[in-house]
């Protein structure tokens, strides 16, 4: 199970890293996004899937799983989707006053 | 057990939360954000008082024992830093109070100011490596704010690039978090070290050093910093200088934390490249801020070499200089509001940044010219200021440890910090006067008592070098000896 969703973590991080390079800010914004995600799935998997009962001290279980791996994504996910919301409200607010939503165009003008 | 620890990070989060429900009342806004600093001023006093009487201050959250709760641990370096960003903090405030304009105030400036001071000290007390990003997404999410705040073209530009390499740079912080948990099965910085130290830093382990490292080498600027200078130069001046003044110091302060206290076993790769980086950042800074010929980009760059020159002596990693980093820092986030301040107060008054268009400001504003000649000193290392201090002793932490072409570099530097601020003061302030005083773009009324209040510190700085010098010395050698903070944190307890 783990192997499966670290390949799944590479893809999405590919196709993150492939929209974050993209000139269009509305995709550059998905692509962090998905890498988001991708990075949550990490954190998951890295602390090790499923490997015994629930976290609960009334079972008698002889293993528990982790359960500070989702503590960690749980608040990492909150702080990625206010970062998500401001980042597209700063993007929307760009393209009404820059007048486009191109990176090339919004290269650096010495005047000003 | 101290509760007073967290009181740096909660004070200015909740008075935040209080103004932004009285949104119309700015009078009220400017006055509880005065007092907030001084508050925290005032308990960070304290608190070193405390530490330097009964030794490392911790607070474990919620009553749970070190490696299963959130640890804020208060030692002397932390304390130092908290103390000198309010200090930094309210020139800065009372400086926005006459520039920020009226806009800025209704849509919630001062508390975003005071979220970003929460997580700064939030960054600067936390013992828990995912608690630092937390307080890092707090900073960093109300320095995006700030520096878009207002809507101006530039400032637009500008914030997008910032707030998408900060995100991605969180999202690498994250995979290190990620790897490190997966490796030694827990993110308490102590217990961290307690069990790299016990099974020995192998190659994978340096590989997620490294990797931190890079993380914190993008928040601090140092050699990952072309995103620096167009950021810090695009809003306005008194947001620009609490950002030159704190953002940068949270990343040397982890990069500190993190090769101080946990992945030390390792000097000669780790601290090699931390050496390798800071030389390039300290050159490459240089030239940058040489051949730019507007203030703000001149300033920006400046910021740059400075994080060059403080790492140089993580590198070396003697207690000298660990001594002069400390001192270094600490006078470093001083300088660079203040000159951030002048710099703006120049462009304020001649209304335009470059340095071609201006000319003999001194006879107009000889306080202000004044002033900027001693922060010009001080920021370029000239007895008895207050880098001074700091820089003898990383040039003497780096010939110590043999390291001779990195203290070679930081000299050299040190005297192109020179050349290039001095530029500013005589293209700005000596030479013919061009402006009239009818002609001003802006009034210097209410902005010099900030400035000259800096001014005054940065000068007891280098007076007083004596009287900071056992606290500094002390967290030198807390640095150096990781048990101290690990005994403080686990409080005699058994370690899991």
């Amino acid at each position: 199970m783990e192997t499966l969703i670290a390949i799944l973590v590479g893809i999405l991080m590919t196709i993150g890293t492939y929209l974050v390079l993209t000139k269009s800010l509305l995709r550059i914004i998905l692509g962090t996004s998905i890498i988001g995600h991708a990075i949550h799935l990490l954190i998951l998997t890295m602390g090790g899937l499923k490997t015994g009962g629930p976290p609960l001290l009334g079972l008698e279980n002889t293993s528990y799983t982790d359960a500070l791996p989702q503590a960690l994504v749980l608040t990492s996910i909150v702080i990625n989707f206010a970062v998500t919301g401001l980042f597209l409200v700063l993007a929307y607010r760009s393209y009404q006053v820059l007048g486009t939503d191109n990176m090339d165009q919004l290269r650096g003008i010495e005047d000003e | 057990m101290n509760n007073l620890v967290i009181i740096p990070l909660i004070i200015p989060f909740i008075i935040g939360i209080i103004m932004v429900i009285f949104r119309r009342n700015t009078q009220l806004h400017r006055w509880l954000s005065v007092i907030t600093l001084f508050a925290i001023f005032t308990f960070s006093i304290i608190l070193l008082y405390q530490v330097q009487t009964s030794g490392i201050q911790t607070l474990q959250l919620g009553g749970w024992q070190a490696p299963f709760g959130i640890s804020f641990v208060a030692d002397t370096f932390a304390v130092l830093l908290i103390t000198t960003t309010s200090i930094v903090a309210l020139p800065c405030l009372v400086y926005a109070f006459h520039t920020i304009g009226k806009d800025r105030e209704l849509f919630y400036f001062y508390p975003m100011f005071l979220f970003l001071i929460a997580g700064v000290n939030g960054s600067f007390l936390t013992g828990d490596l995912f608690n630092l990003f937390v307080c890092f997404e707090l900073m960093l999410i109300s320095s995006y704010v700030l520096i878009s705040m207002g809507g101006k073209k530039v400032q637009l530009r500008e914030s997008i690039k910032y707030v998408l390499i900060n995100v991605m740079s969180s999202f690498l912080f994250l995979i290190a978090i990620a790897y490190l948990y997966a490796i030694t099965g827990t993110l308490n910085l102590a217990h961290l070290s307690v069990r790299i130290a016990e099974v020995g830093q192998d190659g994978l382990t340096t590989s997620v050093a490294i990797l931190l490292f890079i993380v914190f080498s993008l928040k601090a600027g140092l050699f990952l910093f072309y995103w620096l200078p167009g950021s810090y130069s695009a809003p306005p001046t008194a947001i620009a200088a609490i950002f030159g003044a704190l953002l940068t110091k949270v990343g040397i302060y982890a990069i500190f934390r993190m090769f101080t206290l946990v992945f030390y076993h390792e000097p000669q790769i780790t601290h090699l490249i931390i050496g390798i980086l800071g030389a390039l950042t300290m050159v490459l800074g240089a030239i940058g801020a040489v051949a730019h010929s507007d203030i703000r980009s001149i300033l920006a760059y400046n910021v740059i070499i400075a994080v060059g020159f403080i790492i140089a002596g993580l590198a070396s990693f003697t207690s000298a200089a660990l001594v002069g980093s400390i001192y270094y820092l600490v006078h470093d986030m001083i300088i660079k509001a203040l000159i951030f301040l002048l710099g703006g107060t120049m462009i304020l008054v001649s209304g335009t940044g470059k340095l071609t268009e201006m000319s003999g400001l001194i006879r107009n504003h000889p306080g202000l010219g004044w002033m900027f000649f001693i922060a010009a000193l001080s920021l370029s290392g000239i007895p008895p200021l207050s880098g001074f201090v700091g820089k003898v002793y990383i040039s003497q932490g780096t010939f110590e440890a043999n390291l001779y072409w990195l203290g070679a570099v930081g000299l050299i530097t040190s005297l192109l910090v020179l050349y290039s601020i001095m530029k500013v003061f005589m293209n700005g302030f000596w030479g013919e006067t061009l402006l009239s005083k009818e002609m001003e773009k802006g009034s210097t009324k209410g902005l010099l008592l900030p400035i000259g209040f800096l001014t005054v510190i940065t000068i007891a700085l280098g007076l007083g070098a004596e009287g900071i010098y056992i606290y500094v010395e002390q967290a030198a050698n807390a640095l150096l000896s990781p048990e101290l903070y690990i005994n403080a944190v686990f409080g005699g307890n058994p370690i899991p």
